[in-house]
């Protein structure tokens, strides 16, 4: 369904963030992009949602491909309607505005009738029941957690065929992170989205996915199923803090870390 | 100082306020659309009432090129400023993204100096008083006020009437932002603009947009002033200092676009 081949992304015409990287969502997929801090992963969705273009970004090389067509010279407008949402990172809201006015601003650019989008909206509102009961409140207010539900309700406004999923996690409690994840997975159930998720919890982040891509400096350097990833030695040791034998690692052998990190050559 | 005075002072200055408002909420209008403060506005303001006077046929010696009733040319003249303020989104705003702020603000300066030359060498600098109204500067409603000048308050009906339209026209421009569709794309533009592509907004769409509207409010500012003063090259434009202390204020309380 999604084709990401070989792709370059330049900012500035000399910065070099993306150096070659090649993947693909299934539909009905949940797929995982996991990787460190400044490895490409939020630049990876921003190509494919053409974010990229508002922050002085570009695709130099490679393409991107949805259901046959080319996204990589598209406006980021024109690829929300042909199925693809990006959920943003630091789940950004327009703050001013109410939940339900949030809501709304998903669905935007569709043509639908008010009866449609009021089905719609009782959808996301059966995704997150709390919603409801917060329609008419400015969304700024709103703790963390449910503020996550409507930057994730809101792209379900715009009834996606594909969503980007950016660290839904950060900065959330361990049970509102279950919670999320959760509701993501009945999201890919039960309307069929898929789903790709940059993730730094790891975690969380395998337990989800059907299939996983790790990214270094720009690049991908591992890749497979979730749970063969979640079975690698590197991956237990660098991303999921366990030794080989499935104890948590003292910090005392931390140093490990230059020698075992072979892929990187 | 003379507190007879202060009653009248108090109740033409309210009435005034109230178009300074409508033309400043056309500056706010784009300043949080596109965080670019329009310097041209006043001109917008300036071209809205002369195209309406022209539109009306009170030529200066006296040939009738429209001669079209004032509920007419008033409609038209908005038609053709909410055009020309897609036109100059279009020509001289959009070809600009991506450069600095400060070029872009720089160009609505251009822009200013442009229409004000313009408006000069087609309709000439000299005042016109000859502007359309329904109301002559005898019509005043007198208010018996105890302890006033003359123990009344005098009001002009142009001024009470531009007041009424002025307070309309925002009330229809607050149900515009808070019910529509586009108007909550614009708010919802206005606030985040990364955050609005990445919703389907089509951004600047909602530029050329808020620059056609803020034609429309233009023209309606322009005309409830030329009501009262007439219309001259020189003398329209002339209220920044007004207008800017109106926008950031309208910026920071978030009246219309929040």
């Amino acid at each position: 369904m999604l084709k990401v081949n070989n792709i370059e992304v330049v900012y500035n015409d000399v910065i070099l963030v993306l150096r070659g990287v090649t993947l693909a969502v299934e539909p009905r997929q949940i797929v995982a992009l996991l990787g460190a801090n400044g490895a490409g992963k939020s630049t990876t969705l921003k190509a494919i949602s053409g974010l990229l273009r508002t922050q002085q970004g570009e695709v130099t090389r490679g393409n991107i491909e949805f259901d046959g067509q080319r996204l990589d010279r598209q406006a980021p407008d024109d690829i929300v309607r042909q199925g693809i949402v990006q959920v943003l990172e630091g789940r950004p809201l327009f703050q001013h505005l109410t939940v339900e006015e949030n809501l709304r601003s998903g669905a935007l650019f569709r043509r639908d009738g008010a009866a449609v989008l009021r089905e719609d909206l009782e959808r996301v509102y059966n995704y997150f029941p709390r919603l409801r009961d917060f329609r008419q409140r400015t969304s700024g207010y709103l703790s963390g957690g449910e503020q996550q539900m409507v930057v994730i309700g809101r792209a379900l406004m715009s009834r996606p065929k594909l969503m980007l999923l950016d660290e839904p996690s950060l900065g959330l409690a361990p049970m509102l992170v279950q919670n999320i994840f959760d509701i993501i997975r009945r999201i890919n159930r039960e309307s069929g989205v898929s789903i790709l998720l940059v993730e730094q919890n790891a975690h969380v982040a395998l337990q989800t996915a059907d299939y996983a891509y790790v990214m270094e400096n720009g690049r991908v350097v591992l890749d497979g199923p979730a749970a063969t990833l979640a079975q690698n030695a590197d991956i237990k040791e660098f991303y999921l803090g366990l030794t080989a034998v499935g104890e948590r690692k003292s910090y005392r052998d931390v140093k490990h870390y230059k020698r075992r990190k072979r892929w990187l050559g | 100082m003379n507190w007879q005075l202060v009653p009248q002072q108090f109740v033409t200055g309210v009435l005034n306020g109230g178009i300074i408002a409508i033309i400043a909420l056309g500056i706010v209008l784009i300043y949080r659309s596109s965080e670019v403060f329009n310097f041209s506005h006043g001109q917008l303001v300036m071209l809205g009432a002369f195209l309406t006077w022209w539109f009306a046929g009170a030529n200066e010696d006296g040939k009738e090129i429209f001669n079209l009733p004032l509920w007419a040319a008033i409609p038209l003249a908005i038609a053709v400023m909410a055009g020309l303020g897609l036109v100059i989104e279009r020509l001289a705003l959009r070809p600009m993204t991506g450069q600095p702020l400060l070029a872009i603000i720089l160009m609505t300066l251009g822009l200013a100096q442009f229409l004000e030359g313009a408006t000069a060498i087609v309709f000439g600098i000299e005042p016109k008083n000859n502007f359309p109204s329904p109301f002559s500067p005898s019509d005043v409603i007198t208010i018996p006020f105890p302890g006033a000048f003359n123990d009344a308050i005098i009001l002009k009906q142009a001024l009470l009437a531009t007041f009424v339209v002025a307070i309309v026209a925002a009330l229809l421009f607050m149900l515009f932002f808070q019910y529509t569709r586009t108007g909550l794309a614009m708010r919802a533009t206005s606030a985040d603009h990364e955050l609005a592509r990445s919703v389907g907004i089509n951004v600047p769409r909602i530029f050329g947009l808020s620059w056609g509207i803020a034609g429309v409010i233009a023209t309606l500012g322009g005309v409830l002033l030329a009501t009262l003063t007439g219309v001259e090259v020189l003398n329209l434009p002339n209220l920044p200092n007004l207008r800017m202390i109106n926008a950031s204020y309208g910026e920071r309380s978030h009246l219309w676009l929040h």
